[in-house]
């Protein structure tokens, strides 16, 4: 990453037409350029090479049907590293003609496999009607044991109209139906036979144990066997009409038991062979199918590139002689020689007669903003692109932001123990990247987390450094060097006695003192401080100037990177006086107050918020002051601050009205050219936007600076949350004494440990996050960002998107 | 309790933070990365070292001490030196 954007360049590709495709194809591999689009007026169906796209389209088809066959038959596709490169044409027309053998073959196996899954369907059931139905007969005669016998009468004939058995008896016939029903259906089909039959018919029905699959709709179902015995032909007619409409499945009823276990014999061997072709069947189609797996990737990557060429090949124009292709192209300066390497390897490998060439043309449109990026800085360049993508050739926060924006997060989460947890967190992510990568998993949340790796990692790091600076390891304090404050002495200067002790509850330690307080502790806050109970007082002043000390060196920061962004760049320094003679001057006050009272004249320290107050409103007169001079001083600063409102105001119109009436120019050489051709200048404009610039720039830089006390808000929030959860969860934990308070630990830490994590590691952390975030935004980008550019996205065969990713397919 | 001057810890940490931010950057081998390997490191001296220094000035002279529970008092005065 670099400090600004490239130089691009617009370029003129000339592609001979034979070598058009390789010359494309080879920039996609490389992913140099962004073409433009030369044909904008022409709809997507009069292109050039649409009846192109189309076949890509159609083979995109067939391979999105064989990559869902694979998927059903859970074969996993494998898939290479090294993908191949865009096929030529010549090669396209087998591809196709492969996969159109391969969609029939399978289309054509898959329609036999129904058929024969409907035959087997089929005899499975005649069986289960079988078996059920003499079930029936033979429990019906048991029952019957004095009763009329079913006698073995001989067939009439098949009745072919009803398509039932009959048996005649005394001169009736007795008829048979028999089939298989839904068991949803039953009680509606009883009902209706019932209804029309009037008690002619007697219907016996048992369900079937197996569940069968209907193929019509692919539901399994639980089906009923049943069997209706009935008297007279018009009644037959009746049942044959019910049973269409309830959609049965009716099978022939068997005369007598001999050929219904010759029926059944015959089944049991139909429905073997069945199965036998079934399985052969499966195998064949699963043959076909890993052999079409092995392939199924190089072919996808390979039609993607080619859709991806002829899209591109789209957006070029003919030239006049019509027999070379034109292509207007961004790519940056640097990058020209690649490029014509690029075009030279295409021509070779098209074999064109006359190689292509590349011809920069001059434009006044501006280029899109290109900034190089490697795995480690694409997170930080990501989160300041979600605010804007930079203008052309204008500075970018990124790479401070590396650093800055870690530190902030961290100031606000500082905590040793949680950063160590965040640290190792980000370290598992980052050393297992490669495999992560590999498996791409589709879960949004973690693809997040995995993409920000590296800035978890830095704000991990940064939060143990200021945990140590704050002494705070899940709310518990390290005393490293021993404490500057001593209780001992408070006892040996007769200070205090046990008496006194045993009858106050709360004592202060005074630092007047000798020997009380004896050095402020080397590295971080002192540890005795965790055990005070007005901790808080001696924090939230320290963290509220640490703040705004932060904040101003911060934003001078933004200010004087504008330097290298405002057009007249010497407009930064009053925007810069005024920033300094306010905000350092507090920032002074501050160190001052730190340095100069102690404790011996701490009744006289006074309040830098009314000095400062008192500075505006220049009435230094009833307090005393902090130095001798002081409203001197203030009074100078706040004049040289409302002096540099007016050059702010005015500067940049009187500057350019000067130059437009024929002044020399102050500007340093630059590429950037655009805003410095006004030829219409428009005093009244100018004018007006800057008066708005500076009156936001003012009022910015007092609601800014308040804006920064968040870094205490949140750092104050994250520490009390932490030593709530000790004091509520843990210490609970550590009170219970007895064996019963060991095992009761484990509990207690696993609940520790959750709501840690939970609260505040991801709640604490994403809140830390976004305000961090904001104060980048927000307060340090406005002094001199404008985020208003275009990215530059190249055409890249590795950036394109793949249809069948998206779906999980591949 | 231990005595703690302003000065040792100033020299140590001043002159740690200048290595890192002043010394380290002409250190960084030639490549394409070197121009973000040296902010990076100029910025975390600049930042820590403030930040470190911002903290022990708050407690260089003190107001004000801490306000103690007479059960910290009496484990304090016999378990720290």
């Amino acid at each position: 990453m670099v400090f600004r954007s490239e130089e691009m360049c617009l370029a003129q590709l000339f592609l001979q037409s034979g070598s058009e495709y390789d010359c494309i194809s080879e920039l996609g591999e490389l992913g140099l350029v962004e073409f433009r689009d030369l044909n904008p007026s022409v709809s997507s169906f009069q292109r050039r090479f649409v009846s192109e796209i189309k076949r890509c389209e159609e083979m995109e088809r067939i391979l999105g049907f064989l990559l869902r066959e694979i998927q059903k038959a859970k074969i996993a596709v494998p898939q290479e590293d090294e993908s191949p490169l865009a096929p030529p044409p010549r090669q396209v027309l087998e591809i196709m003609e492969q996969l159109q053998r391969l969609e029939m073959e399978l289309s054509e196996v898959a329609k036999n496999k129904d058929k024969l899954q409907r035959n087997l369907l089929e005899l499975t059931e005649y069986t289960h009607m079988l078996k059920i139905t003499r079930s029936f007969i033979h429990s019906r005669s048991r029952h019957e044991a004095l009763g009329p016998q079913y006698e073995e009468f001989p067939t009439m004939e098949t009745d072919s109209a009803t398509g039932s058995t009959g048996m005649q008896r005394l001169g009736a016939k007795l008829g048979f139906i028999s089939g298989l029903i839904q068991r949803v259906k039953v009680e509606a089909f009883e009902r209706m036979l019932w209804r029309v039959c009037k008690g002619y018919t007697i219907l016996s029905y048992t369900e079937v144990d197996e569940s069968l699959a209907d193929l019509d709709t692919g539901e399994i179902n639980k089906s009923v066997v049943f069997l209706i015995s009935f008297w007279g032909d018009q009644i037959g007619h009746k049942v044959q009409k019910i049973c269409d409409c309830y959609h049965c499945h009716l099978y022939p009823h068997p005369e007598n038991d001999e050929e219904r276990a010759d029926v059944l014999d015959s089944l049991r061997t139909r429905i073997q062979d069945l199965n036998n072709v079934l399985h052969r069947t499966d195998d064949y189609l699963r043959q076909v199918l890993q052999k079409a797996a092995e392939s199924a990737y190089a072919w996808v990557v390979q039609v993607k590139k080619m859709k991806a060429i002829y899209h591109i090949l789209n957006l070029c124009s003919f030239d006049v002689t019509n027999k070379c292709l034109i292509a207007e192209v961004w790519c940056p300066v640097s990058d020209l020689a690649n490029l014509r390497g690029a075009l030279e390897k295409g021509s070779r490998k098209g074999d064109a007669t006359v190689p292509s060439f590349v011809n920069r043309i001059p434009s006044s449109d501006t280029p899109p903003t290109l900034l190089r990026s490697n795995k480690f800085t694409t997170g930080f360049q990501s989160i300041v692109e979600a605010y804007g993508v930079g203008d052309y050739r204008e500075v970018s926060p990124a790479p401070y932001t590396i650093i800055t924006f870690p530190f902030l997060f961290a100031v606000m989460f500082g905590d040793l123990g949680h950063g160590m947890i965040m640290s190792l967190f980000a370290l598992w992510m980052v050393l297992t990247e490669k495999n992560q990568k590999k498996k791409r998993s589709s879960n949004e949340i973690w693809m997040t987390f995995f993409h920000g790796r590296y800035i978890i990692l830095m704000m991990g790091l940064f939060s143990i450094y200021t945990g140590l600076i704050y002494n705070d390891c899940f709310s518990k304090s390290l005393n490293i060097f021993g404490s500057g404050w001593s209780v001992k002495a408070m006892f040996t200067n007769q200070q205090w006695t046990n008496k006194t002790v045993q009858t106050n509850a709360l004592l202060t330690l005074d630092p007047n003192v000798s020997r009380v307080f004896s050095g402020p502790y080397p590295f971080g806050i002192d540890p005795i401080w965790n055990l005070a109970v007005n901790r808080l007082s001696f924090l939230n002043s320290y963290k509220m100037k640490m703040s705004v000390i932060v904040g101003v060196i911060h934003m001078s920061f933004g200010v004087v990177l504008s330097v290298f962004n405002h057009f007249v760049y010497l407009l930064f320094l009053p925007e810069l006086l005024f920033l300094i003679c306010l905000f350092g001057y507090l920032v002074f006050m501050i160190l001052y107050k730190w340095l100069a009272f102690s404790a011996h004249n701490s009744s006289q320290a006074p309040s830098i918020l009314i000095h400062f107050i008192n500075m505006f409103v220049m009435q230094g007169k009833d307090v005393t002051p902090l130095y001798p001079g002081q409203t001197g001083l203030q009074v100078f600063l706040l004049l040289i601050a409302v002096m540099c409102v007016p050059v702010l105001l005015l500067g940049k119109p009187l500057y350019l009205y000067w130059q437009q009436r024929g002044g020399k120019g102050l500007r340093r050489r630059r590429v950037i050219n655009i805003s410095c051709t006004v030829l219409q200048f428009d005093f009244a404009d100018v004018l007006m936007h800057q008066a708005i610039h500076t009156i936001e720039y003012c009022l910015g830089c007092v609601s800014n600076t308040a804006s920064y006390l968040r870094l205490w808000a949140l750092s104050l929030a994250h520490a009390q949350l932490s030593e709530v959860l000790w004091a509520m969860v843990m210490r609970l934990g550590f009170k219970i004494t007895t064996k019963v308070g060991v095992v009761f630990l484990v509990p207690v830490f696993g609940l520790f440990a959750t709501l840690t994590v939970s609260i505040l590691l991801v709640m604490e952390g994403l809140s830390a996050f976004l305000h961090a975030l904001r104060l980048h935004w927000v307060e340090f980008q406005n002094k001199f960002y404008h985020g208003t550019g275009v990215k530059f996205l190249p055409f890249d065969f590795s950036q394109l998107p793949s249809v069948f990713e998206q779906d999980g397919l591949l | 309790m231990a005595s703690h001057s302003l000065a040792l810890p100033m020299i140590c940490f001043t002159t740690l933070w200048a290595l890192v931010g002043v010394v380290a950057p002409f250190l960084v081998p030639k490549g394409p990365n070197r121009g973000v390997i040296v902010t990076s490191l100029i910025l975390t001296a600049v930042c820590c070292y403030l930040f470190w220094l911002i903290a022990i000035l708050a407690q260089a002279n003190p107001l004000f001490g801490p306000q103690l529970k007479n059960e910290t008092i009496w484990y304090l005065q016999y378990y720290w030196e």
